[in-house]
């Protein structure tokens, strides 16, 4: 393992201290390891909270800011944060209005979550939550834990930040995230494996001339194993099962192309050169474009590709001023 | 001990499955790694290890034993396993009322409370390659050599995980990260089950000797 650690036990508290140097927009809570806007919340402002296990950077932490997160709470690497840490993150930010908690659909995420908001309930703070499931390499949902939460959850994030910035109500906040998620499609295929750092060496084993099809964002296999494919052949792979689940049209939509940390812009860019003929010819209509690393999964070379079918009020809401270390436009 | 466990046994109980995750540490990382995310050794260590740091001094009680070992499972181990641990130490105290010794029925109700929580919390049923695969039967264990003795039901009880846990190689994951696998997570053990089966081998080896 050839990364920058010093003691691999401390990889987050360590990198959340770097977060901390390097944004003067935000305030890190260490003890609790959640991320949060320097300013208070606005009086009257529903708050968002999202979190999840560390190592998809910039996801969540590069997502806390004017426009879209207002705390996010920092699990181990791969490993969902803990009631208490999403109930300090929920208490922080919550100015009186309620607070939605976005969660993606993983056992330990969704369990976790549900704790913390029971107990801030008890404490007397108003909460909703919205699950995003958008993996649609998960297809038998009956045998499973359900479809996973990948990159649907950034734009849901970006969108659903923006409503509550205009000084939307909670019912309002948390119908949109549902729609959101409900309007999204993700399907990521891996080169490689990746490395935990407490674990120090790959999470599985994949040889030089094999891919994995249908991967989640922990390092953890795919759906299928199949031959290492041309990007225009890995293109099909990642559009077609989207457009077919899809169904009916797609329309209007926001796409996002996300590595999966490692590899370069370059071949996200060539792969996403082969992926926008096909979802015109699809019928879908692509209105945005995020191409990077926006949710990752440590060191995997990867990406996934993330549909949604956005209406003319998420296209503005997408559009809206953003600014956190991770996404800022419009500001 | 004369048919009765105190809190010091119990306290000994879970140093002991402290030690056991320890030594099985890397293994449980494989297992995970095989079928899930590659931390519910390092995870499961961690949390223990902030148990076991607030076991001294010991807790006034069974009942406040298990509370704080829920509570703290809860707070530091995360994933999935923070949760479903946490919840089975949680429902297990309020079983125990302020009881400081305890016998082998009582033990295995409160057992059974802690695993009907983690059912509850984590919807998983018996043959879905869970944790619940070993716990299940161990219960069963349990209640049926309950009247032969504490340290004869934890033995049956251990014996029967260990079984529950070896039946979950072949098994399909219906629950938990594995599940995303399908037909692939099977010819692997389920690494929840077989710290489960840890967790039982543990108290099997704290009570043997104990009427």
């Amino acid at each position: 393992m050839k990364k920058f650690v010093n003691d691999p036990a401390n990889v987050l508290a360590e990198a959340l201290r770097g977060i901390e140097a390097a944004h003067p927009d935000l305030r890190v809570d260490a003890e609790n390891r959640v991320i949060l806007r320097a300013e208070p919340t606005r009086s009257g402002k529903v708050a968002l909270v999202s979190g999840g296990g560390s190592g998809h950077e910039p996801m969540h932490g590069g997502f806390v800011g004017r426009g879209m997160l207002d705390a996010a709470a920092a699990g181990e690497v791969f490993t969902s944060p803990t009631p208490d840490q999403v109930l300090a993150a929920t208490q922080a930010v919550d100015s009186g209005a309620g607070v939605l908690h976005i969660v993606k659909n993983y056992t330990g995420d969704v369990l976790n979550f549900e704790m913390a908001a029971e107990l801030a309930a008890a404490e007397g703070v108003q909460v909703e939550s919205v699950v995003v499931a958008d993996d649609v390499a998960v297809t038998d949902s009956t045998w499973t834990a359900g479809r996973r939460g990948t990159g649907t959850t950034v734009i849901l994030e970006k969108i659903v930040g923006a409503l509550a910035e205009e000084g939307a109500d909670l019912a309002a906040v948390a119908e949109l995230a549902r729609r959101v998620s409900a309007a999204g499609r993700s399907m990521g295929v891996a080169l490689t494996s990746c490395t935990v750092p407490a674990a120090g060496r790959p999470t599985f084993e994949l040889p030089d001339d094999e891919m994995e099809v249908g991967v989640g964002i922990h390092g953890e296999p795919g759906r299928s194993r199949v031959k290492l494919a041309s990007a225009r052949e890995i293109a099909k792979l990642m559009v077609d099962p989207i457009v077919h689940d899809f169904g009916a049209p797609v329309g209007p939509a926001i796409v996002l192309l996300s590595g999966l940390g490692g590899t370069p812009l370059i071949e996200q860019y060539l792969l996403y050169g082969e992926i926008a003929p096909l979802l015109a010819e699809a019928g879908v209509d692509v209105q945005r474009v995020l191409i990077g690393d926006y949710i990752t999964s440590l060191d995997m070379a990867g990406a996934s590709l993330t549909v949604v079918k956005a209406d003319d009020e998420m296209l503005r809401l997408w559009d809206a001023p953003v600014v956190t270390p991770g996404l800022r436009w419009g500001a | 001990m004369s048919g009765a466990v105190s809190t010091d046994d119990l306290v000994a109980w879970i140093r002991a499955f402290r030690d056991a995750v320890h030594a099985r540490k890397d293994e449980l990382t494989r297992l995970d790694s095989e079928i899930g995310d590659a931390d519910h050794g390092s995870n499961m260590a961690r949390g223990l290890d902030a148990v076991v740091a607030k076991l001294d001094p010991a807790p006034a009680s069974p009942s406040d034993l298990f509370k704080t070992v829920g509570m703290t499972l809860v707070s530091s181990v995360g994933g999935a396993s923070g949760p479903l641990y946490g919840t089975l130490f949680l429902r297990m105290g309020p079983t125990l009322g302020v009881e400081t010794e305890v016998d082998a029925a009582t033990l295995g109700a409160a057992l059974r409370a802690g695993v009907e929580g983690v059912v509850a919390r984590g919807k998983a049923e018996l043959g879905d390659k869970t944790m619940i695969d070993a716990l299940s039967p161990a219960l069963d264990a349990w209640d049926a050599a309950a009247a032969e003795g504490l340290a004869e039901a934890a033995r049956a009880a251990a014996d029967a995980a260990a079984r529950g846990r070896d039946a979950t190689e072949p098994l399909v994951a219906r629950k938990g990260r594995a599940s995303y696998l399908g037909e692939r997570s099977a010819g692997h053990l389920d690494p929840g089950a077989t710290s489960a089966t840890l967790l039982l081998e543990a108290l099997r080896d704290t009570l043997a000797g104990a009427a």
